[in-house]
């Protein structure tokens, strides 16, 4: 699985680099230096690159929150994360007008990661830990956050463009704007490092004291880890919801659980899905674009629903 | 009476509850034993409508649960299920008087008032009818649930587990209670029940499930024996007659 | 303070706020000015009704206190269906088209839309409630996503026209419209009325209720519909406001303290009442239409229901 996942992966990173408006042929790459070669570089390469990173960084930072939570249900789009990263967003853009983009993934950063542990504290509270009413509840806690967005971006006038920036949209990715992407990868590493630390914090605060874990500190690098990478990839594409949340249900339903086997695959098969999203997105209107965040965003609530429905069946 | 005739429950492809035929005798208390899993919640759930049944017909007084309408089967049967947890914040007496919810429709009547005070009575909950439920301990509040139940004063009543949590002084007393139910006042009573020795103390009929399905059913005498729970519980229970009871002794 | 003098110092003042609202600043010009604020709050109290008595029955149903009919994704399917007329038709359209024709259309989509998610629910048995409502919150993002893709596409002058549509307004609400949606509301009181004995039994929980011998599919089947239609018949009347019913809800559960619907529903009617004329008041007098309605209300709906999450340990 692995394999073909990794082929599939190349080819189509080869395919996206040839897909656009403008038109490359092969014949016009054997010229180095040439016109084509330039738009590769500027345009299609930088593209490619953050769809790779943010495909796989999304899904890996739902795996953990899946984890630390024990609730498969339980991501970015379903905790409130995402919606207080775009809050945060609308607050640089108030108050630090004129700020670099890593002021705005700082500011973004601190109220992502403020919105998640409240929304963790929100969990310690719900007695009913249903595995279908938490996800309910970061949802309408994630509701509430973005009318708090849209109580200021109404005042402000910025609805639109609001709306605009959260609609998750590679197209506009280019050399010099899409670098702050890197952050996200040695992310992905420390996640790996603490992977079986998460499982085991899963289990619960009690069960991982005993195992001699220090619970606060793990569960806190996970939630840091959730919310840095969800900011710096709203600030630089958009939000792309239900990717943390697929992948890895996906993953697990083929491989079971096993945090630090399944990452790599997670990683993999988060790629590789956005990539196929954004080329689909990018000839199914050929010339013009369907912005990813509507792609994922209809084919992921689409399969949000089939697992949901496939849960029934096998629970009982 | 009530009657189970074939009935059968199936969750996603598997039987729970399997051909399943019993009668429930008048005046009496039975008691469902088994191990985990062998479905005498599900099996009691279906009796009393809670779930529905995939197969099989179970009759009340010879007509089919089916064709009852809810509200007059609600003056028939009543059934307590083992976790009670209640959103709102109710006290006693208010939730004793939901009892009567089938005859008055929330409107209660002399008569209704004179059922309820009597089912608190009954369950020696006077002293703390206008206390929340919350401020209850656990054998309390069961008490309070069991006053519901009696206030609904129907002919069968049906219990899930009435002594889970419980202590043993609270546990007795529940026990006692049920008894005096179907001695006093002619009820017809049926319980699931995992300590086989309250079971054996204070029913006159014992239905053993394994699987799904009836392995034993008769009176208590003819169940409390070893071969019989061998069958069931797939270990060896020696029974001894203590104080006119017999009782397994099953913990070495 | 017994319910009974608590509800009648709400009823006190919801007078003095009718009266403040229609006689400040009149400045003479009676017979421009009581007609026009008597309609605005006619719409309020219309609205206002609606959404708090189908909220505390929907909270009933569920046997939830966080939850709001709303989050089946009606709002959202609202905003869809009005951004699809401005997309497909242009703004000159929305703002031209017959209304009756607009409003009678929203309404009964909205409700043929839920109608579909319930026979979803109720062909199966066992399925949870929860269930029911992820699904249709899961709808609510397809739509979202749609939304937000087609709003990317209009130039900015048809955007301001759907954007008047996205916050609820009191300001100009249509005669016919008005009629139109008293006569329905009126009617599926009538209709929901042979119901009202029932909540007191359905908040005990399903087992109590069947127990108790209610016919509990055939009732709450009948109380879901009421409450799509009611909330339908408010969102096409003013726009969403997604929050006002969680926060009247629990303001009344709080303030009246028991656990009688009569007293309830009547309780929270007169405090969504009150919160949307005082806040109308607010938004005309001292913000000076610098912010609509509906989003102080879902701003300080929201924090509010954040607060009672965390301030109360209580299971949900």
């Amino acid at each position: 699985m692995k394999r073909i996942l990794a082929s599939l992966l190349i080819l189509l990173s080869i395919a996206s680099l040839f897909i656009g408006a403008q038109r490359i042929s092969f014949a016009e790459l054997l010229q180095f230096g040439g016109e084509a070669w330039e738009l590769i570089w500027i345009s299609r390469i930088p593209r490619l690159v953050s769809i790779l990173i943010a495909g796989a960084s999304m899904s890996i930072v739902g795996l953990i929150m899946q984890q630390l939570t024990r609730n498969k249900f339980v991501s970015p789009t379903t905790a409130g994360t995402l919606d207080s990263a775009s809050f945060g967003i609308m607050v640089s853009l108030l108050v630090f007008t004129s700020a670099g983009p890593l002021v705005k993934i700082a500011v973004a950063f601190v109220f992502s990661l403020a919105g998640t542990f409240i929304f963790m504290k929100i969990l310690d509270r719900v007695r009913y830990k249903d595995t279908i009413f938490i996800p309910l509840v970061g949802l309408m806690f994630g509701g509430i956050v973005e009318s708090a967005t849209t109580f200021f971006a109404y005042k402000y006038n910025l609805i639109q463009s609001m709306s605009a920036w959260l609609n998750g949209d590679f197209s506009m990715i280019m050399q010099g704007r899409y670098e702050m992407l890197y952050i996200s990868v040695p992310m992905v590493i420390v996640a790996y490092v603490f992977a079986n630390k998460f499982t085991v914090a899963g289990m619960g605060e009690e069960f991982s004291v005993n195992l001699g874990l220090n619970y606060r500190q793990v569960v806190n690098v996970g939630l840091v880890l959730a919310a840095l990478v969800t900011s710096v990839i709203v600030l630089t594409v958009g939000s792309i919801p239900f990717l943390g949340l697929i992948i890895p249900n996906l993953v697990t339903m083929y491989r079971g659980d096993n945090l630090k086997e399944n990452l790599p695959h997670t990683a993999l098969l988060g790629a590789v899905f956005v990539l196929a999203c954004d080329i689909l997105g990018r000839v199914i209107i050929y010339p013009y674009e369907v912005p990813i965040g509507l792609t994922v965003g209809v084919i992921g609530s689409g399969i949000f629903l089939y697992l949901l429905m496939r849960r029934r069946t096998y629970e009982q | 009476m009530v009657k189970v005739r074939g009935v059968s429950k199936q969750y996603g492809g598997k039987k729970v509850i399997d051909n399943v035929s019993l009668d429930i005798a008048k005046g009496k208390i039975t008691s469902f034993i088994g191990p985990n899993g062998a479905g005498k919640s599900t099996l009691m759930s279906m009796i009393s409508r809670l779930i529905a049944k995939d197969e099989g017909d179970i009759l009340i007084e010879d007509r089919e649960i089916g064709k009852w309408k809810s509200n007059d089967l609600a003056k028939k049967i009543s059934i307590l299920k083992q976790s009670n947890h209640i959103n709102i914040r109710l006290t006693v007496k208010d939730l004793v008087n939901f009892g009567r919810f089938p005859y008055s429709q929330g409107r209660l009547t002399k008569e209704d008032e004179a059922h309820v005070r009597e089912a608190i009575r009954y369950m020696d909950l006077e002293p703390m009818q206008h206390k929340f439920l919350d401020e209850l301990s656990g054998g309390q509040k069961q008490r309070a649930f069991i006053a519901m139940v009696i206030a609904q004063d129907t002919e069968y009543v049906l219990l899930d587990e009435p002594l889970n949590n419980l202590d043993m002084k609270h546990s007795v007393q529940i026990m006692k209670v049920l008894r005096r139910l179907v001695d006093e006042l002619g009820k017809t009573v049926v319980l699931v029940i995992h300590d086989i020795n309250f079971a054996s103390c204070y029913s006159d009929y014992i239905v053993a499930l394994k699987d799904g399905a009836v392995v034993k059913e008769g009176t208590t005498e003819e169940i409390m024996d070893t071969a019989v729970l061998r069958e069931v519980y797939d270990m060896e229970i020696p029974v001894q007659d203590i104080g006119g009871n017999k009782i397994c002794v099953y913990f070495a | 303070m017994s319910n009974r003098t608590k509800l009648w110092l709400l009823a006190g003042i919801a007078v003095l706020l009718t009266v403040v609202f229609m006689t400040i600043d009149a400045g003479g010009h009676w017979d421009y000015i009581l007609p026009r604020r008597g309609k605005k709050l006619i719409a309020i109290l219309l609205t206002g009704t609606a959404i708090a008595f189908s909220t505390v029955v929907f909270q009933t149903i569920t046997n939830n206190r966080i939850l709001t009919p709303s989050i089946i994704g009606l709002d959202w399917l609202y905003m869809l269906l009005q951004t699809l007329i401005v997309f497909l038709l242009g703004g000159a359209t929305l703002t031209l088209m017959n209304q009756n024709l607009r409003f009678v259309g929203t309404v009964a989509l909205m409700v043929v839309f839920s109608l579909l998610l319930y026979r979803l629910l109720f062909k199966k048995e066992g399925r949870n409630i929860y269930h029911l409502l992820l699904i249709g919150l899961i709808f609510g993002t397809f739509f979202n996503s749609v939304t937000s893709f087609m709003q990317k596409l209009l130039d900015p002058n048809e955007f301001m026209v759907v954007q008047d549509k996205m916050f609820a307004s009191f300001n100009n609400v249509n005669s016919d419209l008005l009629l139109l949606s008293a006569v329905g509301v009126v009617l599926t009181g009538i209709y929901f009325a042979g119901f009202t004995k029932y909540l007191d039994v359905l908040a005990l929980g399903r087992d109590h209720a069947v127990n108790l011998g209610i016919s509990y599919e055939y009732v709450v089947k009948r109380m879901l519909i009421v409450v799509t239609v009611l909330i339908s018949i408010s969102t096409a009347l003013v726009g969403p406001i997604t929050f006002l019913g969680l926060l009247v809800a629990n303001v009344a559960y709080q303030f009246l303290n028991t656990f009688r619907h009569k007293t309830l529903i009547l309780g929270a009617s007169l405090i969504s009442y009150i919160a949307l004329a005082g806040g109308q008041l607010l938004v005309e007098r001292v913000f000076t239409f610098s912010t609509s309605l509906s989003v102080i209300i879902n701003f300080i709906g929201g924090v509010y229901f954040i607060y009672l999450l965390l301030k109360e340990n209580k299971s949900w």
